[in-house]
């Protein structure tokens, strides 16, 4: 896992630091938005998991991918790996999101593109490590696992493109401006500074679950060898 | 050409074991009813709200049939490790697929039939001067749905408490098909000009095509042990 080149421990303080800048620069650094006011300031963190979630399950496909074609035990570690971490930051989207919208919105949930997408991402997160845990025979785990995850991706675009084409046909409820016209060169370095925090931290809790499928590899490995070494005797 | 009597075959013994046994058509029928029954209580459509909450009952219905059917039609195949014993076939795995999704897909519509009947029936509620269009619609979607249904059955027979693992994989993934299927019902029941309704009925198409062919390529790794 490259431990040596770049420990763990020293990933965990550069994400430390990281968050704390952009922790600062949410609320010092960037402006307020001039019809939202200071609520506004949820929108860096909200976006930076969003992109970080679609990040995550795209490296769910990846390994999925990866796995089925060279059956490489690490592609499903990344795999197993990132669907973990990336639940936790689809979650977070669907947290701040609703605390979000109430203030600005006057409502905590629409049945919008972007939102029922990111939900039916977060059910799909939720299918992939429930199916995981339920494979009877744990051989086939990885292979199912991996179907599962390449289905899922390719249906992500196609509920996204359906639910746009649904609410396109009906009055929105509510659309707030802000989003998408125009960010400020401040907000917009935030922004991104707030999604290398993000990435930062999700790249050290992906590497650390990937430290944990290796060991825990490595240890069945060595009981199977044991195993058959008790048995010789 | 051998590749349709593969097909054709697995098709015929699906159909031959539901005959001798007639438990899933049964059942999945069974409980289309009941739900038709039940949503009159919830929902008590007549007249001109009958035309906006039909579409979405007749698709969470045909949903939940389509559920019990794949639960059974997956979980047939691993009495006596029949799936095993196909899998050993010198055949393309995916020809499997389309076997067994052709039998699926010819027993959902069967009991989507006896849905459509009884709604009809009990809700006074005529599907004939819209029955061309109505039935493309439910045709192209029902494809759709048991397209991801008949992989996802597969997928879920590997793993414990299946009853539960199929409707949580299949759901989400079958978002599209839901609101597609129910726009077009919908207009398609109103009596819209199709041309109205055409682009859910492209995407169910769509929908349709990329899920037959990715569970086509996927099925030979669902199979193998």
């Amino acid at each position: 896992m490259g431990n040596k080149t770049f420990p763990l421990t020293l990933h965990l303080l550069l994400t430390l630091v990281w968050v704390f800048v952009a922790l600062y620069m949410i609320f010092q650094y960037a402006p307020e938005e001039t019809t939202m006011g200071e609520v506004q300031r949820i929108f860096y963190i909200h976006v930076s998991s969003a992109w970080t979630a679609f990040l995550a399950y795209f490296l769910v496909f990846v390994g999925s991918v990866g796995y089925l074609w060279k059956r490489a035990p690490f592609a499903d570690d990344l795999a197993q790996a990132s669907s973990e971490v990336g639940l936790v930051f689809c979650t977070c989207v669907l947290v701040t999101g609703p605390l979000w919208a109430k203030p600005v919105w006057g409502i905590w949930w629409t049945w919008d593109a972007r939102l029922t997408s990111t939900f039916v991402l977060w059910l799909l997160f939720i299918a992939y490590l429930m199916l995981r845990s339920y494979v009877l025979n744990p051989g086939r785990t990885e292979v199912m696992a991996a179907v599962v995850g390449i289905i899922g991706f390719v249906d992500v675009p196609i509920v996204y493109m359906s639910i746009r084409w649904w609410r396109t046909q009906h009055p929105q409820p509510v659309i707030a401006g802000g989003e998408g016209s125009g960010l400020d060169a401040a907000m917009w370095i935030t922004l991104l500074v707030t999604w290398g925090a993000f990435l930062c931290l999700f790249s050290y809790l992906l590497r650390q679950r990937l430290w944990l499928a290796e060991g825990r590899r490595e240890a069945r490995r060595l009981r199977q060898g044991l195993a058959l070494q008790t048995s010789r005797e | 050409m051998r590749n349709l009597r593969i097909v054709g075959a697995i098709f015929a013994k699906d159909l031959r074991v539901e005959w001798r046994h007639r438990e899933t058509l049964v059942s999945m029928c069974v409980f289309g009813l009941l739900m038709v029954f039940l949503f009159n209580f919830a929902f008590e459509p007549a007249g001109e709200e009958a035309l906006r909450l039909l579409p979405g009952l007749l698709w969470i219905a045909f949903a939940f049939a389509g559920i019990l059917g794949f639960n059974r039609s997956a979980a047939a195949e691993l009495e006596n490790s029949c799936l095993e014993g196909m899998a050993l076939a010198p055949i393309d795995p995916g020809l499997i697929y389309l076997g067994k999704m052709l039998a699926n897909l010819f027993f959902l519509l069967i009991a989507e039939a006896v849905v459509v009947f009884a709604v009809s029936l009990w809700y006074n509620f005529s599907f004939l001067p819209s029955i061309k269009w109505f039935a493309l619609t439910v045709f192209l979607g029902t494809l759709g749905y048991v397209a991801v249904g008949t992989i996802f059955g597969a997928v879920s027979a590997n793993t414990r408490m299946r009853e539960v693992m199929l409707p949580v994989l299949q759901f989400p993934v079958a978002v599209p098909v839901f609101i597609a299927g129910i726009e077009a019902t919908t207009g398609a029941l109103r009596g819209s000009p199709p041309a109205e309704y055409a682009s859910w009925l492209r995407l169910l198409i769509g929908f349709s095509v990329v899920f037959l062919v990715l569970s086509y390529l996927l099925f030979e790794y669902v199979l193998e042990e």
